[in-house]
């Protein structure tokens, strides 16, 4: 969990022959290599492909469909999927295929927004209790308690009730929510690196503070909160589409996933497609995004 | 021993108290005007006049300045006295035990099930030699924790309401009414207690005194019950906590789908109509039930693992 | 002999599955094991040792696997029996004593029905006898006050008396071998002994023979009657002790014998100056860390009592003791990591005792430290070339290229090829490691090097050549050191002056010929009888 895609210093040190240099058993990294460790990884290869599909869908939906994810045809109110439409029609007749491409901008700009400013507040939160210590570290930390405390579902909830509904503010109330967790991990890191004997070992060496902070600390602890991040796209695009299903996202007409799902329970009976295969999107969007994120956390080191 | 409890006690108090300021600070100090949006979210929301407005100021006593209004709201809060719904005139603390039974009922099913349901998934997922069925009984909690819980119940419904009608899709009158929805707040629930369950059965097996225990001979059984669930339920102990808050907020979301009274649906309408007191009532109670949780945890640990009581005793900080 | 052995091991070939494929770690060992004899099984870290030990018990880590040969015990082989029928041999017949006895205790289980459990799983006693047994094994283990004990948790035992209720496992079965698996590396050298003593008494006792894993060669020629030593997953040299220690023939063994410090070998330190010149004067240190509360215990623990140490210019003065001795705090001391409680320190003249800011980094471009573990004292991101060059940027000694240049000198300088420069910690052995460390703490020529366990985590062979250097750099430099260590061997070998410290306390103070020669102090002879490999000959 602590260093992300570096060679693992324990893996071959057992079997390492004394007086023997290491370095000649370090891994190199040969085409070869590089396309064996993809084929022994298809599930991660498919994660990748479908978060670069998310992802031009959000920039270009046209790549994928021409449709417009606005307007209906009344003559196929209901479709069931098919050639012509690909995840089925709506109850208004509109097509459902187009409308998931066109909601992958707003639910990615929410969850893109969620997680920024969760990483930048809670990280920056738990750098400074971290290394500043002493009365400072024991006010930041006891406000990250009380985040922690309180649901965060229910901490989204308040903020949408300040900020009132709509995309940017389900990000921002996601994001809230997320604070406490980056704040907590980054602290932790920040504090096993400082405590570390190479910290000492630089200070000891005359190095200044920030030369200290720079160079050792932040480069060491900053692995396992990228890694919280990844795993936070995950948490943050689920938690945008809660709120969304709730009815605090965009206004109607907007297909936001969560809505769209929302909009399909009351045809669960007649048109099961409508919500089955929006929710089928999310989930298999979450799905990448842990594949990833578990792949940044230790496969890359042979750990696990 | 009581220092420590007495200690716990008042560091439980304080997290309340944050929670509280926080709630306040939050619906208070965001931009838009509470009192603008409390008059709008009356019943009959029609336009609302500037002296009606002023009127409301002062019978919320908004015209004050913060500290005051803090100051008073926070004594009337700690006389049980969490203010009224703007949207119902009721007090937010009979809203709240009203809302409160139903949800309950609902978490006391879906605990028990995650926790067995969790549980049996890590152990057998790190019990089984079979290695394809140990590696996708140890992917099943990724799946599971990708799945969005209203999608789940949604789907639930579809098929084992409409397609083959074997429970109620709807309301809060059954008991047969209950399982769907239980078993939808238990999924992400038996997720967490499956994911850290695991983990920790797998480190807890890597440890030198589990190999102490097969070099006398035991069997995989004895290893497992004996010696490796015991050590390994204690780190998944302390997310008992987050646990019970992920259950109180998926059940606002569960109680949306089947459309069951409870917590969830003032929630939401509170929200909907921006009635700040419930939302505010809301939080603090969620904050309570974290709390809460976490105190009886951190009780009951010193029972369970003996290491801790020495340093318990020790140190208060 | 293998009629009459009761371990014969023939062929044997291990290997772990790893991501570049299978690693062969033991490759065709055959080992033999008579009833009643302790056969020591020697080898460096990697040299399958204890991979050969796992084998024979069946529970290799995750990832092990026998790859060929047979694992004959009495008469039976254990590679073709199922898992059920070995578990029926495990405990009962072949008892296993554990590497670190802080953590091979069930944590949460009390003493007694861990050691009773042996006789439980294999039907030796129903629950009741099981008990009265236990307090028996506890008791013949050499565990004082054994009804007390057994109601005790692991964490309230010191590491000897974990390591006494692990053999009272061990032998609860009454097995015919043991397999003890480095058994003693994790104590202290008093206690050391003393557990040893007592297993191998217990073992004499009811006749059962011992496989000895160890990677201490002293250890071995005091406890074995046949020594096997093992390099890079072969057996390279049997014999009995006497011999395979008196003429050894395989060139492995003579190299490992030669790198062994022994306190009789000669000290390879370079003379000292005629004329002492004091740099470090360090008078009565005092150090208290402040205790958990608890009720009416002590709110405080002196680690240093009192304790004053001279360093003077080009010499090399030791801090021995055991664990909790003090020794590593009052090094830190000495460089004002912690702040002393009382005491004064002086360095070349300067009293630094309250020195901040400026003054304090005045000190640290004089004064530099080496760490035990090579593993943690180097940033795992850097390249080594940035991690030596630290010093020279935080003082701003010179530009770039200059900085550059005094890298490759100084590398050179600890015999490392100017190619690691570029190497992350990681890709280099232990040894290059700690090279990489001394380095570092030469880069702005220190007049003063505290070691602080330099060579403790490393094979004897890299230990060797790491105290070369330091010995090198001295007779060069005439830098001082202040070694800080546990291994009396390794003192002998470079320190002009010794002061052995126990519980915070300096005990004796000599320089090192009189001190290894003529011990004052009863506690500095007790360390020195219990230095492993005294009995055998040179």
């Amino acid at each position: 969990m602590t260093e992300a895609l570096t060679t693992d210093p324990s893996a071959g040190a057992g079997l390492r022959r004394p007086g023997e240099p290491a370095g000649r058993a370090a891994p190199r990294r040969d085409g070869r290599r590089l396309l064996r460790f993809w084929l022994r990884r298809p599930g991660l290869v498919l994660a990748l492909l479908v978060l670069a599909a998310v992802l031009l869908a959000a920039f270009w939906p046209g790549l994928f469909t021409d449709r417009d994810p606005l307007r209906g045809a009344p003559a196929e109110i209901l479709r069931p999927p098919g050639a012509r439409h690909w995840f089925g029609t709506d109850e208004l007749g509109r097509d459902l295929y187009a409308r998931v491409v066109h909601g992958a901008a707003l639910s990615l700009k929410a969850t893109v927004l969620a997680v920024a400013v969760a990483f930048l507040m809670g990280s920056g939160l738990g750098l400074v209790a971290g290394f500043a210590g002493g009365w400072v570290e024991t006010v930041l930390m006891r406000l990250v308690d009380v985040l922690l405390a309180v649901p965060g579902l229910f901490l989204s909830l308040a903020v949408v009730t300040a900020l009132g509904r709509g995309t940017v503010q389900v990000a921002l109330a996601v994001g809230v929510a997320g604070v406490a967790g980056f704040a907590r991990v980054m602290r932790a890191e920040v504090l096993r690196v400082r405590h570390t004997a190479y910290v000492e070992a630089a200070r000891l060496s005359g190095a200044r503070w920030y030369a200290v902070l720079g160079r050792h600390v932040l480069p060491n602890a900053l692995g396992p909160v990228l890694v919280l991040a990844t795993l936070d796209l995950g948490t943050a695009v689920l938690a945008v589409s809660s709120l969304s299903f709730l009815g605090f996202g965009a206004p109607p007409p907007a297909p936001e996933w969560g809505a769209l799902i929302a909009g399909g329970r009351d045809y669960l009976a007649d048109a099961w497609w409508v919500s089955t295969l929006t929710g089928l999107t999310v989930a298999v969007l979450v799905l990448a995004v842990h594949r990833v994120s578990r792949a940044l956390d230790g496969e890359g080191t042979g750990r696990r | 021993m009581r220092r420590y409890l007495l200690w716990r006690l008042a560091q439980a108090a304080g997290v309340l108290w944050a929670a509280y300021t926080l709630a306040f600070l939050l619906l208070d100090l965001l931009p838009g005007d509470p009192v603008a949006a409390m008059a709008g979210a009356g019943l009959n929301s029609t336009q609302v006049t500037p002296e009606r407005l002023a009127e409301l100021r002062a019978e919320y006593g908004f015209d004050r300045p913060l500290p005051v209004r803090y100051a008073a709201s926070l004594g009337d809060a700690l006389r049980g006295d969490f203010g009224t719904s703007v949207a119902t005139g009721r007090p937010v603390a009979d809203t709240l035990a009203d809302a409160l039974p139903p949800t309950l009922q609902l978490t006391a099913v879906a605990l028990p099930l995650a926790v067995l349901g969790g549980g049996a998934l890590a152990l057998a997922a790190t019990f089984t030699r079979h290695r394809k069925l140990r590696n996708l009984l140890l992917s099943l909690p990724s799946v599971g924790i990708s799945l969005p819980a209203f999608w789940v119940g949604l789907m639930l419904i579809q098929v084992l309401s409409f397609r083959v009608p074997l429970f109620p899709a709807f309301g809060n009158d059954t008991a047969a009414g209950l399982v769907l929805p239980a078993v939808t707040l238990a999924v992400p629930a038996a997720v967490l207690v499956a994911q850290v369950l695991s983990r920790s059965l797998l480190e807890v097996l890597d440890e030198p005194y589990v190999g102490t225990a097969r070099a006398k001979g035991a069997g995989r059984a004895r290893v497992w019950f004996r010696h490796a669930l015991r050590n390994a339920s204690l780190p998944a102990l302390t997310v008992v906590g987050v646990l019970a808050g992920q259950l109180t907020a998926n059940a606002v979301v569960v109680e949306n789908v089947f459309s069951r009274n409870g917590l969830g649906r003032i929630t939401t309408d509170a929200v909907t109509v921006q009635d700040i007191p419930v939302v505010q009532g809301v939080v603090v109670f969620g904050a309570l039930v974290f709390v809460l949780i976490n105190l009886l945890v951190d009780l009951a640990y010193p029972l369970l693992d003996r290491r801790i009581v020495t340093s318990v005793r020790r140190s208060p900080a | 002999m293998t009629s009459t052995s009761l371990l014969s091991v023939r062929g044997l070939r291990v290997s772990y599955t790893t991501r570049g494929g299978p690693v062969p770690a033991v490759r065709g060992v055959d080992l033999d094991v008579a009833p009643g004899e302790i056969v020591a099984l020697v080898g460096e870290s990697g040299s399958g040792k204890s991979t050969t030990a796992h084998a024979v018990t069946g529970l290799l880590p995750p990832g092990g696997r026998v790859d060929a040969g047979r694992i004959l015990f009495a008469g039976q082989d254990l590679t073709a029996l199922s898992e059920k029928a070995l578990r029926a041999v495990r405990g009962a017949r072949i008892g296993l004593v554990p590497q670190d006895p802080a953590v091979s205790l069930n944590p949460v289980q009390r003493i007694g029905p861990q050691v009773a459990e042996v006789l439980r799983v294999h039907r030796l006693a129903d629950r009741r006898t099981a008990a009265r047994r236990a307090l028996d094994l506890l008791a013949r283990a050499g565990l004082p006050d054994p009804p007390t004990q057994a109601r005790r948790y692991p964490h309230e035992l010191s590491g000897g008396m974990r390591q006494r209720a692990l053999i009272a496992i061990a032998l609860a079965g009454a097995p015919r071998l043991v397999i003890a698996d480095e058994p003693t590396s994790a104590l202290d050298v008093t206690v050391q002994k003393s557990v040893l003593d007592h297993l191998q008494g217990l073992a004499r006792e009811s006749g059962t023979a011992i496989l000895l894993v160890t990677h201490d060669l002293g250890v071995a020629a005091d406890r074995a009657d046949r020594i096997a030593v093992m390099s890079d997953g072969e057996i390279v040299e049997q014999g009995p002790t006497a011999r395979v220690l008196g003429s050894p023939t395989a060139p492995y063994t003579r190299r490992l014998l030669h790198s062994v410090p022994r306190l009789d070998a000669a000290p390879i330190a370079p003379p000292q100056p005629s004329a002492p010149v004091p740099l470090l004067v360090a008078e009565h240190l005092t150090k208290n860390f402040p205790l958990p509360r608890t009720a009416g215990g002590p709110r405080t623990l002196r680690a240093v009592d009192d304790v004053s140490v001279t360093v003077h210019r080009g010499e090399t003065v030791a801090l021995v003791g055991e664990s909790g001795s003090g020794k590593s705090t009052t090094a830190r001391l000495v460089l004002r990591l912690t702040a002393p409680t009382a005491g004064r320190i002086v360095f070349d003249g300067e009293d630094l005792t309250d020195a901040r800011g400026a003054r304090l980094r005045a000190l640290r471009r004089r004064a530099q430290l080496v760490y035990q573990n090579p593993y943690s004292s180097l940033d795992p991101r850097q390249s080594v070339g940035d991690i030596v060059a630290e010093p020279l940027r935080a003082f701003r000694v010179t530009d770039r290229a200059g900085r550059a240049a005094r890298v490759a000198a100084l590398l050179d300088r600890v015999a490392l090829p100017a190619s690691v420069r570029d190497r992350r910690p990681a890709e280099l052995s232990g040894g290059q490691r700690q090279r990489v460390a001394i380095a570092r703490a030469l880069a702005l020529s220190p007049d003063l090097v505290v070691c602080d366990e330099p060579v403790s985590a490393l094979d004897v062979s890299v230990q060797a050549q790491i105290l070369r250097l330091l010995v090198d750099l001295q007779a060069d430099t005439g830098v001082s050191y202040l070694f800080v260590s546990h291994d009396m061997a390794v003192v002998r070998r470079i320190a002009h002056r010794v002061v052995v410290l126990r519980a915070g306390r300096v005990v004796e103070q000599a320089p090192a010929d009189t001190l290894f020669s003529a011990p004052a102090h009863p506690y500095t002879r007790e360390l020195l009888a219990a230095v492993p490999g005294r009995g055998a000959d040179a």
